[in-house]
């Protein structure tokens, strides 16, 4: 009986798991392009980004899991629904996003979807020798490197940062 | 050991196969999960209660003693009431959004007992970024209340929606570095490591006292602060301000959605409370906590149910705070004192000390930390008397004396 219909394995329970956060994530990517209203659109966004933190927790980099939960849900999202709840015209009606190309758009995302996954499939992933289980090493490791190796690219991103935030204060300034 | 573990061993003894042990194990984490987060749900009803009592006391009133025991059950009468009444949609609502914000709002608080440490091997998972997960989960709650304000279709609701996420904002800054400190003392971000970190053995015997508050109680003070205005209690509780204006970005909602904004509001109040105890206090550390495992629990609800009944005094008897000088406190005082604390803890930490001297670092980081909030205090306190002086003249009503013309005189 097993001989003639051989079943597909039963997924594992990490893999059923990843099925429930994959379906969060394309969903919420698809409201983001598909939502008539941007702010749904917003929301569609922060759906995605939860599902990729989950993906990062499940590939056990908690650290990165967390900071996109704190980066991208609680800072970017809500710059963005800040940036449409300002924006008069957008708050309230439909606003269509989509216009006439949508047709060579989907073409287009569609190729790259393939592209990507047979390139994806071709390139031999390096393996980085062992599995990290001690999750205090990876963030010591993390905080070293912005210090000793990659200390030039650091200090140009907070730089940036000043340039930005000293930027944004005088945008904003009261000018007497 | 973990409970976890014991609960999961158990079920494997009861016949339970090896290749279903995931299973075993999913069970066993629902099962946690299920009890931690319905108890949770049970202790809002307590702590309104609480709250309701407490602030009559200040006020000079009874409070509510009609329902059952010293009115205990007046919540849960309350509670069946906002269940019955009607679940009101405003016309033209974003339904959607409007919706999903209730659920929004509720979902970080009770996802933080996921890291709170009740008891040695008492947590529901010792991630190794346990207090960036709890920092992480404060910003989800900022959403909901954007989405609730937006979706009510209320320009009232818009408004307070911004000042609400302008106020969340700020003093997320000064909270989470606030929240470093320990971090950067015990180098790991483990709750229970965290937890372990304050006992303070003399000879074997552990006083369970080495709470970082004795370190490091500039820091408290400004996570005390910060997690007030977090938690959007009296006196930054002007969002709100029950008393004189409308609810604030839940204006528009009514029955269970309008209840469990309430209740994110006060198990928000005591998780933050806990996340202080975890922190800062000893989480279960106390006398004989290692003697008897039991006292571990007690200590730690002990101890968070009385920053929770700080926070309520501070609720009746602080008067409510002005939004400009809400936001100057934040950006003006707290994040440089806490930038000053942090800096001067990294340096003291590294100094060079003798092999002997290993106590010498927290000596110095304690004696920094009084210095820079004693300093504050005082700048601030001259600051605040020179300008009660301009204030006091300029609405001084004996000045206004000779200088109006009285009514009748007006016309001739």
């Amino acid at each position: 009986m097993a001989e003639l219909f051989p079943l597909p394995p039963l997924p594992t329970f990490a893999q059923v798991v990843f099925m429930g956060i994959a379906l969060l994530t394309v969903v919420g990517s698809l409201i983001v392009v598909l939502s008539r209203n941007l702010f749904h659109s917003a929301l569609g966004l922060i759906a995605a980004f939860f599902g990729a933190a989950g993906v990062y927790f499940i590939a056990e980099a908690e650290f990165v899991g967390v900071s996109q939960v704190l980066v991208y849900v609680g800072a970017i999202s809500t710059l963005i629904a800040f940036a449409i709840m300002l924006t008069r015209g957008m708050m309230f009606g439909v606003t269509s996003p989509r216009n006439r190309q949508s047709g060579t758009a989907a073409i287009i995302t569609a190729l790259t979807f393939v592209v990507l996954t047979a390139l994806m499939n071709a390139t031999p992933w390096p393996q980085a020798g062992e599995p990290i289980t001690d999750g205090e090493a990876v963030i010591a490791r993390i905080g070293s490197m912005f210090v000793n190796e990659y200390v030039v690219a650091f200090i140009l991103l907070a730089l940036l940062l000043l340039v930005s935030l000293a930027g944004s204060i005088v945008l904003a300034r009261d000018r007497k | 050991m973990n409970w976890s573990d014991v609960l999961i061993d158990f079920q494997m003894r009861l016949g339970a196969p090896e290749e279903l042990r995931w299973l075993v194990v999913a069970i066993t984490y629902f099962i946690g999960a299920f009890l931690l987060v319905n108890a949770s749900l049970v202790l809002a009803l307590l702590l309104i209660w609480i709250t309701r009592k407490i602030v009559s006391r200040i006020q000079d009133r009874i409070g509510p003693n009609r329902q059952g025991p010293f009115g205990l059950f007046q919540t849960v009468a309350d509670a069946l009431k906002l269940l019955s009444k009607e679940d009101i949609t405003p016309a033209n609502a974003d339904v959607i959004a409007y919706a999903l914000a209730p659920i929004l709002a509720v979902f970080p608080v009770l996802m933080s007992l996921a890291v709170i440490t009740f008891a040695p091997g008492f947590v529901g998972t010792d991630l190794n970024v346990g207090v960036l997960y709890l920092v992480a989960l404060g910003s989800v709650g900022i959403m909901a209340a954007l989405m609730a304000g937006w979706s009510s279709n209320n320009k009232y609701a818009l408004l307070s929606g911004f000042r609400v996420v302008a106020q969340l904002l700020s003093y997320e800054i000064p909270m989470v570095l606030a929240m470093l400190a320990p971090v950067l003392l015990v180098g790991t971000m483990r709750t229970q490591e965290l937890a372990l970190a304050q006992s303070l053995y003399i000879g074997p015997v552990n006083l369970g006292l080495g709470w970082f508050v004795f370190i490091l109680p500039g820091a408290f003070l400004i996570y005390f602060i910060s997690a007030l205005a977090e938690a959007e209690q009296t006196p930054f509780d002007l969002l709100e301000a029950e008393s004189e204006l409308v609810a604030g970005f839940h204006i528009e909602y009514s029955g269970m959605r309008f209840a469990m904004f309430f209740l994110a509001q006060f198990l928000n109040a005591f998780f933050l409370g806990a996340i202080a105890v975890m922190l800062f206090l000893g989480s279960w550390q106390g006398p004989f906590a290692d003697q008897i495992p039991l006292l571990g629990p007690i200590y730690f609800l002990a101890k968070t149910f009385l920053v929770y009944l700080l926070i309520q005094w501070v609720r009746g008897t602080f008067p409510r705070v002005r939004i400009d000088q809400m936001m100057s406190f934040a950006w003006k005082v707290l994040v440089p004192l806490v930038l000053v604390l942090i800096l001067s803890q990294m340096i003291l930490m590294k100094l060079p000390m003798p092999v002997w001297g290993g106590w010498i670092p927290y000596v110095l980081v304690l004696l920094a930390n009084l210095g820079a909030v004693a300093i504050v205090l005082s700048v601030l306190g001259r600051f605040y008397s020179r300008n009660e002086i301009t204030t006091k003249r300029a609405f001084d009503p004996k000045s206004l004396i000779g200088t109006t013309v009285p009514v009748s005189q007006a016309g001739d």
